[in-house]
């Protein structure tokens, strides 16, 4: 590894996913007890359409990425009034936003690198701005899921006697949304849109075999997160192919080990 | 959870019939102190009239069973109570003050429902959720909180599954830590939302002495919306019968006769007790055959 290390590449790719990863970890706890995992691809997919905007309108694409997942975020969340219509409001956003995108990509002919990128992660492409950019971002979130963490954990477990208790439970629901869009426009960076379960989900879905206890699995899904980052970057750095090949690979993996040693079912 | 490492089950055996009002309870005069008051209360929602004009006194440390067919407005008078929905006329008291969202002086225990069976959750953590769930942040004294969280499992017997997932506990075991969660905060009224659902007898003797003896040794006042009542009927001060167009209020006693049910529910109703058991035939008040339930604890 240390040499692999020496090059400054691998160094940003490393730090900007870990960063990813360990934010895109603790989002997931959230992810799978709220079963927002469409929710996750409706926001990618809507960055997919904000990253393709900015490109033909000459701006960074990542700045059209942040914009169009903070923007979705605010659209599902404020028409998703209940939790039966939200799938309704999350697909009818995407569809919007997919459509939009294809759009985008016929008009501006020369974007389909950008395109790729976009939709598959360019994590190896990434420089000491996206470093810094990287960590301010993933501070934010996780400082914000810290403040929320107790009243955000009972409003998605619990939303009954959570609003009874007088948590405001569906303006915890926006912001987690929020939340969700910057992990998401994070986690773009690595594997890209269509992977975007790998980081997201898959982690959180492990961890979630391993222990009953919330911080625990919390930790464990930040951890396997990283992990298969950083196993997902040293593959491709040696071997030259998609990054996002194996840590989709690593994920599976690693979720499936998860489920093997899965803590005893009670009976 | 069979009956013979339980305290409360054996402790009921000997609790005896009915036990006597203190107060008058029957007279719905308005008294200070009370825990409750509805005066003229009327509730629509999305346009259509659900109750009117409901005026009730609830005293503190009273027991108040409510029944009534479904889409009467039960779960809604609670939800009234919790400050989550406004009435659109006449007056709610909650301990002398307008509802509010969040009164920490009202447990809730909500409608039953169910619990993804990976869901990364112990039962201790649903119950602390009671305690400090609505703080921001996370817990920086986590073993005071543990303390007060193991004290109260205890109280109603769940320590020993209270670092199970959750979702894999039984309907029975998911009841008792819901009451455990509701009684942490140390509540002078409590709202039971159909507790009783789905558990077998066993199950619902506990609950049911559960609350009924948390509501007398704290002098707690409880609202007790069920489909059957014979399992509360030992606990219950009075009746309150929604139905959509009337509702009544009694002793259980005087409020489950031929005569006030059917008048009630306009429709004939015929009240028949075998023991100290009832069945109410001809409509659906018990939601299943209540002829078939045998007194629990005997
Ligand atoms: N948020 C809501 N929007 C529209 N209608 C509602 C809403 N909440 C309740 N209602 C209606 O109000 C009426 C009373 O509902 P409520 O849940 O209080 O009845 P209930 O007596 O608890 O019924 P059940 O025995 O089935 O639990 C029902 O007709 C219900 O459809
Ligand atoms: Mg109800």
């Amino acid at each position: 590894m240390t040499s692999l290390w020496g090059y400054p590449f691998v160094h940003h790719a490393i730090e900007v996913g870990v960063i990813t990863a360990v934010v895109a970890g603790a989002a997931g706890y959230f992810v799978t007890a709220r079963n927002m995992g469409f929710a996750v691809h409706g926001l990618a997919e809507m960055g997919f359409t904000g990253a393709a905007g900015a490109v033909l309108a000459g701006i960074a694409p990542e700045v059209g990425l942040l914009a169009a997942c903070l923007l979705a975020a605010l659209a599902i969340g404020l028409l998703g009034v209940r939790l039966r219509e939200r799938d309704v409001a999350i697909g009818t956003v995407l569809a919007f936003g997919l459509g939009l995108g294809v759009l985008f990509l016929v008009l501006y002919t020369r974007y389909a690198t950008e395109a790729f990128s976009i939709l598959f992660g360019a994590i190896l492409a990434v420089d000491a701005q996206d470093v810094v950019r990287s960590a301010i971002v993933g501070a934010l979130v996780l400082a914000a899921l810290l403040l929320v963490y107790r009243p955000l954990r009972f409003a998605s477990i619990d939303p009954e006697v959570a609003e009874a208790r007088g948590i405001p439970v569906r303006l915890m629901s926006v912001v987690f949304l929020v939340i969700l869009a910057l992990a998401v426009a994070e986690a773009v960076q690595v594997v890209g849109v269509l992977l975007i379960v790998t980081l997201l989900i898959t982690p959180a879905g492990a961890a979630r075999r391993l222990t009953a206890h919330p911080g625990r699995a919390i930790l464990y899904s930040m951890l396997i997160a990283a992990g298969v980052t950083v196993g997902g970057i040293a593959g491709a750095v040696y071997t030259s192919w998609p990054v996002s090949f194996f840590v989709a690979t690593l994920s599976l993996l690693a979720y499936l080990a998860a489920r093997l040693a899965a803590r005893p079912a009670r009976t | 959870m069979k009956g013979t490492h339980d305290p409360i089950a054996a402790d009921r055996r000997t609790g005896g019939a009915v036990r006597p009002v203190a107060r008058d309870v029957s007279t719905g005069t308005p008294r200070s102190g009370a825990a409750v008051q509805l005066d003229g209360a009327s509730l629509a929602i999305a346009g259509r009239q659900i109750w009117t004009d409901l005026s009730l006194t609830i005293a503190r440390g009273e027991f108040l069973v409510v029944i009534g067919p479904n889409g009467a407005g039960k779960t809604s008078l609670l939800r009234v109570l919790l400050g989550l929905v406004p009435l659109v006329r006449g007056r709610a008291l909650v301990h002398g003050e307008a509802p509010r969202r969040g009164n920490p002086a009202i447990g809730y225990i909500p409608q039953q429902r169910a619990f993804d069976p990976e869901l990364p959750l112990r039962g201790r953590d649903l119950v602390g959720m009671g305690l400090d769930g609505h703080r921001w942040g996370i817990s920086l004294r986590p073993g005071a909180q543990r303390t007060r969280v193991d004290g109260i499992l205890d109280l109603v017997g769940a320590r020993g599954y209270a670092d199970a997932p959750i979702g894999r506990l039984s309907g029975g075991e998911q009841q008792r830590l819901r009451i455990a969660q509701a009684l942490i905060g140390d509540p002078s009224l409590l709202l039971c939302d159909e507790p009783l659902l789905s558990l077998d007898l066993h199950s619902q003797a506990v609950v049911v002495e559960l609350i009924a003896r948390w509501s007398r040794e704290r002098n707690a006042t409880v609202i007790f919306v069920t489909h059957d009542v014979n399992p509360v009927l030992r606990a219950a001060h009075r009746i309150l019968l929604l139905t959509g167009t009337r509702w009544g209020v009694d002793r259980p006693d005087r409020m489950l006769t031929t005569e006030t049910l059917s008048s009630l529910y306009g429709l004939p109703v015929d009240v028949v007790r075998y023991r100290d058991r009832v069945a109410v035939l001809g409509i659906d008040v018990g939601g299943h055959d209540p002829v078939s339930h045998a007194e629990p604890g005997s």
